[in-house]
């Protein structure tokens, strides 16, 4: 009867402490974005103008984040039903957002990144791991511009299409 | 040492090419023992203690990377790539590849 109590204590936890932290960090997640809206990250292997370029070095940002006991819980009863595991899809977007900022504050001073990749591992020992977690790394080839150019050149792309 | 994801070097003139060099890093992953790592699980969110155990080993495997393309004589790295494989249970290899060459200065017009 006790371990049922535990087991119910450690799924409200998971429940309430875990979305509290999940909601915090996605407002962290927005606020950032907001304040990134005008460094352009793109996946183009290319420069998209005619720029000038007086440096170019990749920067990278990783994150390890895990999933909190009763989403491991309730994935595991999603499991028997299939479709979309929600709880899974948060900690992966989570991650890669988390991981591009943490790549976008790698090179603030860069006037635009090129050529994004996301490379994701998972850190769990196979299927019976009672460990829901993962490693998202962003990285990208961030570019400085001849400083001369920097005023008299069109953005590289059009202010609608930026994030 | 100029390293890039990118085909070339934006801004430089590649003068020649070492072909591949890499450079991976083996790291067991110690999931469970950690017990601050156990705690965090429960209720979520990052867990630092692993997000620095992984940039290290990255950190590792780049400059083994780099350490090859300077013995070449290269002073760029370009398309590099990174990749993640386990090989045994518990361990994970970070393993980063790319293609060594020599890039100048273009000359001014």
């Amino acid at each position: 009867m006790i371990q049922i109590y535990f087991a119910l204590a450690l799924l409200a936890l998971g429940l309430i402490v875990g979305s509290l932290l999940e909601r915090a960090h996605y407002a962290r997640i927005k606020k950032r974005e907001r304040a990134f809206r005008d460094f352009p990250a793109m996946s183009l292997r290319q420069i998209p103008n005619a720029h000038e370029v007086s440096r170019a070095s990749m920067r990278m940002g990783s994150v390890v984040i895990s999933v909190d006991y009763f989403k491991r819980f309730a994935a595991g009863l999603k499991k028997l039903f299939g479709g979309e595991i929600h709880s899974y899809s948060s900690l992966l977007d989570r991650a890669r957002r988390e991981a591009l900022l943490r790549l976008k504050d790698n090179c603030k001073d860069a006037d635009l990144l090129v050529n994004l990749r996301f490379e994701t591992c998972t850190l769990s020992n196979g299927a019976n791991s009672n460990i829901g977690s993962v490693e998202v790394v962003a990285y990208g080839t961030a570019v400085w511009y001849r400083n001369d150019q920097r005023e008299d050149l069109p953005p590289p792309v059009p202010t609608a299409t930026r994030f | 040492m100029i390293v890039t994801n990118t085909e070339t070097v934006p801004g430089m003139h590649m003068v020649k090419h070492f072909g591949l060099v890499q450079g991976s890093t083996i790291r067991a992953k110690n999931i469970g023992r950690d017990f601050m790592a156990g705690m965090k699980n429960l209720v979520g969110g990052e867990l630092k203690g692993y997000t620095e155990l992984l940039q290290e080993s990255r950190d590792e495997a780049l400059r083994r990377l780099i350490e090859q393309a300077q013995e070449l004589g290269a002073n760029a790295v370009v398309n590099l790539r990174f990749s993640t494989s386990s090989v045994a249970a518990g361990a994970a290899e970070i393993l980063c590849y790319g293609t060594a060459v020599q890039v100048i200065q273009p000359p001014p017009t």
